[in-house]
């Protein structure tokens, strides 16, 4: 994987200069830390920063076609790569060398953005057509890599992280209230949006394409569809379970494909554990693992993963996140991730990259996305069980079917009545297109009771419930109520959170490439074809992917009452020497950022010292302040970088006129 | 799911739901209470399940033991239910 960025001068030839490209590489430097390469013309510079996967020596970007009017820098992997090879050289195309790279740049040139329907992987690039003088970019299909622009009146800037943007830039950049708004809310900003005021990302499955006279085109190739009730498969359980065997076999299969050895993480869940097996059982049996455990035993899963070490004889290496060292490294995960979080998980993710790359490992397979495609979250359940009260509100035994869900908090009778009322928002709609998270999305929203008064009257009336709610498409209401949760989990949480914050960020941080086989869209398009029923079998989630994984998994595992991925986040920033908390939220620098009311922000922090068993939504909202301050500081503050004097690129193509 | 399958498709349900997958104690005629297979939030559970699977709303007065006390007594109270809905 690696780092991808550019800069296109619209309507006037000037050429860029090399000093700008070489920092918007450095900048992306840990994306792609083996080498870096550019090309630059009268119109655009374009740079890439890699890292060596595919084709380790030959395989140097950019890469050019035969009569070198296309030019491409590629973040990603296109798993079905050797394939498309060879159907390219039916047709003529000569290949210079072994990459994925070169694949879809000739692919390209046959058959124009039409060449993403092919394309099975994870991917961000940008291919330069000096003969059109026309710059495209795509992104895969769920958002796995990242891609941002910014488009001024005379120029167009575009990089794998916003950083290497900001690097060029005359001003630093603002926070933008609506963004806020829709973070403050989803936990992420909607598909398109970012932290930061007129600096964009290309959204998932979409392609956009820019020429020298700023004709600017941003369209979708692929949609996230599920079926509506007439339409779904009428196979049965057996053939569903079959097919999708077979499918995540071959998922994992291509995902293998590299020059590099493949290791997998392993948590001791249900979805590394059945990747680890698939991938031990079927293709290596010198498997190497790699997994957390925790200081805080509430967190800690380490025995479900030595079970699964044992069953499997992988050679496992694990991390200890200790609570100090979750403070110690915020600070690092806010700079990769670019965004405010909510929790600390992503902090002992990070820890598990360092370690992988310590041992000498450049690509991990995850089970990330298993959960969105096959059912697997409380808020899937708690949707049927809130659906199944809706049908009456009144009943007198409905709503206790909650407990199933949540025994722990359930567990005191007195503070029934008052969880009751929690869940019971939106009861008397269950036909509204956010049904499923309008508990979630009220409670986060909380939240943005922090914000200045300021902040709060940029914001206005804006609503970011009713914007993602005008882009749903078009036949939503024809949906299951599973569908249509799956939906909203997928566009928001899973692509804007956990493939970024909580995915590449924390991988690439530390220059380590995840692959996610759950993700392949042969599956996700197969899984919208499945009938709710079977996705989560009244109220056992991951119903199909048990019975997949029946041959593969010990019963313990099976079995196992489903724990969600969490870190501790009070203790980890309170009375913790590694973590500065009274300087990140003095009140100077509270007012400096703009965002929060100071004096809430320090009736927070006071609760935090004296509480140790901190709410939910306190702990979310110390979380959400703290990474805002940061980011500040980070990026809004400060956002220059010294370029080393030693900094090079190992290919550079200058075609500028001199 | 047509009529001639509910028993085989609640009995699907039960076995991976609350006996995780173990049959071998369970015949139409097992007494579901009294073998502590299904206690009070259970029968939510399955009684969710109907309705999901089968579209329709049972009454907080049809949620009396009788009704889930077997197989065999779901199968009869579902029948019952169906024909009278249609």
């Amino acid at each position: 994987m690696c780092g991808i960025s550019g800069i296109f001068n619209l309507y006037n030839k000037a050429p860029i200069s090399s000093e700008q490209v070489r920092v918007m590489a450095f900048s992306l430097n840990h994306r792609g830390p083996d080498e870096a390469g550019a090309y630059i013309d009268d119109f655009i510079g374009l740079s890439q920063s890699r890292l060596s996967i595919i084709d380790l020596t030959g395989g140097s970007q950019p890469i050019h076609n035969e009569d070198k009017s296309l030019w491409i820098i590629f973040n990603g992997e296109i798993f079905n790569y050797p394939e498309l090879r060879s159907d390219l050289i039916k047709l003529g195309h000569k290949f210079y060398t072994n990459t994925d790279t070169e694949v879809i740049l000739h692919l390209y040139e046959e058959k124009k953005e039409k060449a993403l329907d092919d394309l099975n992987g994870q991917f961000a690039f940008a291919i330069w057509d000096n003969k059109n003088q026309e710059l495209f970019l795509a992104r895969d299909r769920v958002g796995i890599l990242p891609l941002y622009f910014k488009l001024n009146r005379e120029k167009f800037y575009f990089a794998s992280e916003l950083k290497a943007i900001f690097a060029v830039q005359e001003f630093n950049p603002a926070f933008d209230p609506i963004s806020f708004d829709q973070i403050f809310t989803f936990w992420t900003n909607l598909p398109g949006d970012t932290p930061f005021k007129d600096y964009k990302e290309v959204p998932p499955a979409h392609f956009l394409r820019i020429n020298f006279n700023g004709k600017f085109e941003l369209k979708p190739y692929w949609h996230l569809k599920f079926s509506d009730e007439k339409n779904l498969s009428n196979s049965n359980i057996d053939n569903i379970t079959r097919e999708a065997k077979e499918l995540l076999t071959d998922a994992v299969r291509i995902r293998l494909r590299a020059d590099v050895p493949v290791g997998t993480y392993l948590s001791g869940g249900l979805d590394s554990s059945g990747l680890t097996a698939i991938v031990k059982k079927n293709f290596n049996n010198e498997l190497r693992t790699f997994g957390i455990s925790f200081e805080e035993e509430s967190f800690d899963e380490s025995r479900f993963q030595k079970l699964m070490v044992e069953h499997l004889q992988t050679n496992h290496s694990e991390v200890f996140a200790k609570n100090t060292d979750i403070g110690k490294y915020f600070s690092d995960i806010v700079y990769f991730g670019e965004r405010p979080i909510f929790r600390t998980a992503p902090a002992p993710l990070y820890l598990l990259s360092k370690k992988v790359r310590e041992e000498n490992f450049k690509v991990v397979l995850t089970g990330e996305g298993a959960d969105e495609i096959f059912g697997g979250y409380n808020i899937f359940k708690e949707a049927k069980i809130r659906k199944f009260w809706s049908a009456n509100p009144e009943s007198k035994y409905r709503s206790k079917l909650l407990k199933k869900l949540y025994p722990y908090i359930f567990k005191d009778k007195r503070l029934f009545s008052t969880l009751e009322a929690f869940f019971r928002l939106g009861i008397d709609e269950p036909e509204s297109p956010i049904f499923s998270h309008i508990v979630r999305w009220s409670n986060n929203s909380k939240m943005k009771n922090f914000f200045s008064e300021n902040f709060k009257e940029q914001i206005r009336d804006y609503n970011a419930i009713d914007e993602l709610t005008l882009k749903l498409p078009e036949d939503f209401d024809y949906w299951s109520t599973l569908s249509k949760a799956q939906y909203l989990e997928i566009i928001t949480f899973m692509s804007g959170y956990l493939l970024s914050s909580q995915g590449d960020r924390m991988a690439m941080g530390n220059s380590v490439e995840l692959r996610v086989p759950y993700l392949d869209h042969r599956i996700i398009e197969f899984m919208a074809r499945v009938p709710s029923v079977w996705k989560i079998f009244g109220l056992n989630e991951k119903y199909i992917l048990k019975k997949v994984f029946n041959e593969y998994l010990p019963k313990e595992i099976l079995y196992r009452a489903k724990n969600p991925y969490r870190a501790p986040i009070r203790n980890s920033f309170i009375a913790n020497n590694n973590f500065p908390i009274e300087d990140i939220l003095n009140e100077v620098n509270i007012s400096d950022a703009g965002v929060f009311n100071s004096s809430k922000v320090k009736m927070l922090l006071q609760k935090a010292k004296k509480s140790e068993s901190l709410s939910e939504l306190d702990n979310m909202a110390l979380a959400g302040i703290i990474s805002t301050q940061i980011l500040h500081e980070q990026f809004v503050k400060n956002s220059k970088l010294k370029l080393p004097s030693n900094y090079q690129f190992k290919t550079f193509y200058d075609f500028r006129n001199k | 799911m047509s009529q001639q399958n509910y028993s085989e498709f609640i009995r699907t349900f039960i076995v991976d739901n609350f006996l995780f997958g173990d049959d071998s104690q369970l015949n139409n005629e097992t007494p579901l209470f009294e073998k502590g297979i299904i206690d009070s939030t259970g029968v939510l559970e399955l009684v969710s399940f109907i309705e999901e699977n089968y579209k329709i709303t049972i009454l907080d007065d049809e949620l009396v033991q009788d009704n889930f006390s077997s197989i065999n007594a779901i199968e009869k109270f579902l029948q019952n239910k169906l024909n009278h809905h249609s």
